[in-house]
């Protein structure tokens, strides 16, 4: 505990860069992985594509992608670029799906009214689907919160500083209270992603919480 | 006006044969009328309705609204000049009321001011309480949810409605006072409206003209709701119409001015002395304004009449009704006298089920003799002079 106090400074400036490590790659998927969505809900041949491509991805071994990532993409190996990409892959690996799930989802006489109503294609998804689809892909947003905020670590691997040093440099120190800090701290962070996506799930849904 | 001509729809099986949804159909659903069409599941009914807004493209054969082929015209500006109401309103579940039913003025452009306004006056021209504006579709009945559904189709003021079984998922009462203000709507709005249900007595009840589908998406028939009663034109559109036609049929006959026989009448606090005094069995109770309220059996009346003593199985007709209504006030009464009601709902008299049955038979003769005139007539213009 007096480590951890000592060490606050440390621990924030940590926390604060893996949460921008963890949270923007959250983002950049979100915006890839919904027009990718929509895509897999126009056809079947699209849909068993542009899923089965997307999910492989996610079984690609972390460290594997942040050492590999360098060559191909003309980056440093110490640029925080890396693991902005590696991980917004992941994100997308766990969205697409979810997203044209969430699109799949509205109900039938809801779509037809639409569209029988003249919205055109675009402006059915945004303006209908895209809506109501919002919290399934909240929902699939927090698992992949939750799970870049774990990959991150590994990248202090390659020395890409974040909560992830506490757990190498602990263990390298023989220092299991240095760990212990790095797990909560990691833990803390998950949970305040997770509390923010459902907070602005609720606000952008007001109309799940009527009583019906 | 929307015209169907030979209108085709088959649809691939997958294995290179294919199946007849709708087969070489053609039908001219008036201005300003109800057409609907009935048929049993199978019969392409739907598949005929969505062909009109193009949510599904006919094989062959033309469809025209006002005499514009519906195949030249952009989808969005057709679709948003057609309203269209389903089965379950299918409504925006994200969206207010209000601005499920500002939807289509708002995809034409309509400004939110404009489009809002004109959607509180029709969400209160539908029935619904204003204050439900604001409400989302989750917090309704789905009765209040179907007229928001046509509040919603009606928002553009489109000239043509098509309407898919909109009231089959909400239960009968509410569904009559459903059709009834749906009735009362189209008295005061005139659409063109093609209208689908299962249901024959939902389809003879609204419809200005029916038109009976069998299976295979073939019109077996196209007739007024009285003609296709009286006369269904084979065995099909006879077992499809169903039981008690004869019976049915007498709703679309009006109701000639007949004598009616006074009756002494009781109220509510009346003594067991005074019914008595009456001297009939049955002694029929009214209200404060005239109105009838039911029937009381004298010999149970002990101290006065009360409200539980009322029989109330009795329908009551109206004097501007249908002989069924008359009829059926006499058969359902248990006196067997039959209570009529004027305009205002007061009490006008009884008939016998004996005093309808002659008018009935009467009507018979006239309509025989009608026919058969008409029939002379089409003979000698036939017959070369």
């Amino acid at each position: 505990m007096t480590w951890a106090l000592d060490h606050l400074d440390q621990i924030f400036t940590l926390a604060g860069q893996h949460a921008w490590l963890a949270g923007l790659p959250l983002l950049i998927g979100l915006v890839i992985s919904v027009p990718l969505g929509w895509l897999a809900t126009r056809k079947a041949w699209l849909r068993t594509g542009l899923l089965t491509v997307t999910g492989l991805l996610y079984t690609i071994p972390s460290l594997a992608l942040f050492i590999l990532l360098p060559p191909l993409l003309g980056t440093k190996v110490l640029d925080p670029a890396n693991v902005i990409i590696a991980m917004s892959i992941y994100t997308i690996a766990l969205l697409t799906r979810t997203v044209a799930d969430g699109l799949s989802a509205v109900d039938t006489s809801t779509r037809q009214a639409a569209v029988a109503m003249g919205y055109s294609t675009f402006g059915r998804f945004r303006a209908v689907d895209l809506p109501l689809a919002i919290p399934v892909v909240a929902a699939g947003l927090r698992v992949a919160a939750v799970s870049n905020v774990s990959i991150v670590s590994v990248a202090s691997l390659i020395g890409i500083s974040q909560l992830g040093y506490f757990l190498t440099d602990g263990y390298a120190r023989s220092f299991p209270t240095e760990v212990w800090v790095g797990i909560v701290a990691c833990l803390l962070l998950a949970l305040v992603f997770d509390l923010v996506i459902q907070l602005l799930a609720r606000v952008l849904t007001p109309w799940t919480r009527v009583a019906a | 006006m929307i015209r169907f001509e030979g209108v085709t729809k088959k649809y691939g099986d997958g294995s290179g044969g294919e199946s007849i949804a709708v087969n070489n159909f053609s039908l001219e659903a008036p201005t300003g009328r109800i057409t609907v069409l009935v048929g049993p599941s199978g019969c392409g009914k739907t598949t005929t309705l969505r062909m009109v807004n193009r949510m599904i493209d006919p094989t062959s054969g033309v469809i025209t609204i006002d005499d514009r082929n519906t195949a030249d015209l952009p989808l969005a500006e057709l679709r948003r000049g057609i309203g269209y109401v389903i089965q379950h309103a299918g409504l925006f579940p994200h969206r207010t009321v209000l601005d499920n039913v500002t939807t289509v003025p708002r995809l034409l452009g309509t400004d939110k001011k404009t489009a809002r306004l004109r959607a509180m006056e029709l969400i209160e021209r539908v029935g619904l309480d204003p204050d439900l504006a604001k409400r989302y579709p989750a917090q309704l009945s789905g009765g209040q949810q179907q007229r928001v559904g046509v509040a919603r189709a009606l928002a553009a003021d489109p000239p043509v409605m098509l309407m898919d079984e909109p009231f089959s998922a909400v239960d009968p009462v509410v569904r009559e006072q459903l059709q009834n203000e749906f009735l009362r709507l189209q008295s005061e709005l005139g659409k063109t409206i093609l209208f689908v249900t299962h249901d024959i007595d939902e389809a003879v009840k609204l419809g200005d003209q029916v038109a009976v589908l069998r299976v295979g998406g073939t019109l077996a028939q196209l007739a007024t709701p009285a003609q296709l009663l009286a006369d269904p034109v084979d065995d099909f559109v006879a077992g499809f119409v169903g039981r008690d036609r004869g019976y049915r049929a007498l709703q679309f006959a009006e109701a000639p001015e007949l004598e009616l026989t006074n009756e002494p009448t009781v109220t509510i606090g009346t003594s067991a002395s005074e019914v008595r005094a009456v001297g009939q069995p049955w002694v029929l109770c009214v209200g404060d304004d005239g109105e009838p309220m039911g029937w009381v059996r004298a010999g149970a009346v002990s101290g006065e009449v009360t409200r539980d003593l009322l029989q109330r199985g009795g329908t009551v007709a109206s004097t501007a009704g249908s002989l069924r209504a008359l009829l059926d006030a006499a058969l359902s009464s248990p006196s067997g006298r039959g209570v009529v009601a004027d305009a205002d709902g007061r009490f006008a008299g009884t008939i016998r089920a004996s005093e309808v049955v002659p008018v009935i038979e009467a009507r018979q003769q006239s309509v025989a003799e009608r026919e058969d005139a008409a029939a002379s007539a089409l003979q000698g213009e036939a017959t070369p002079a």
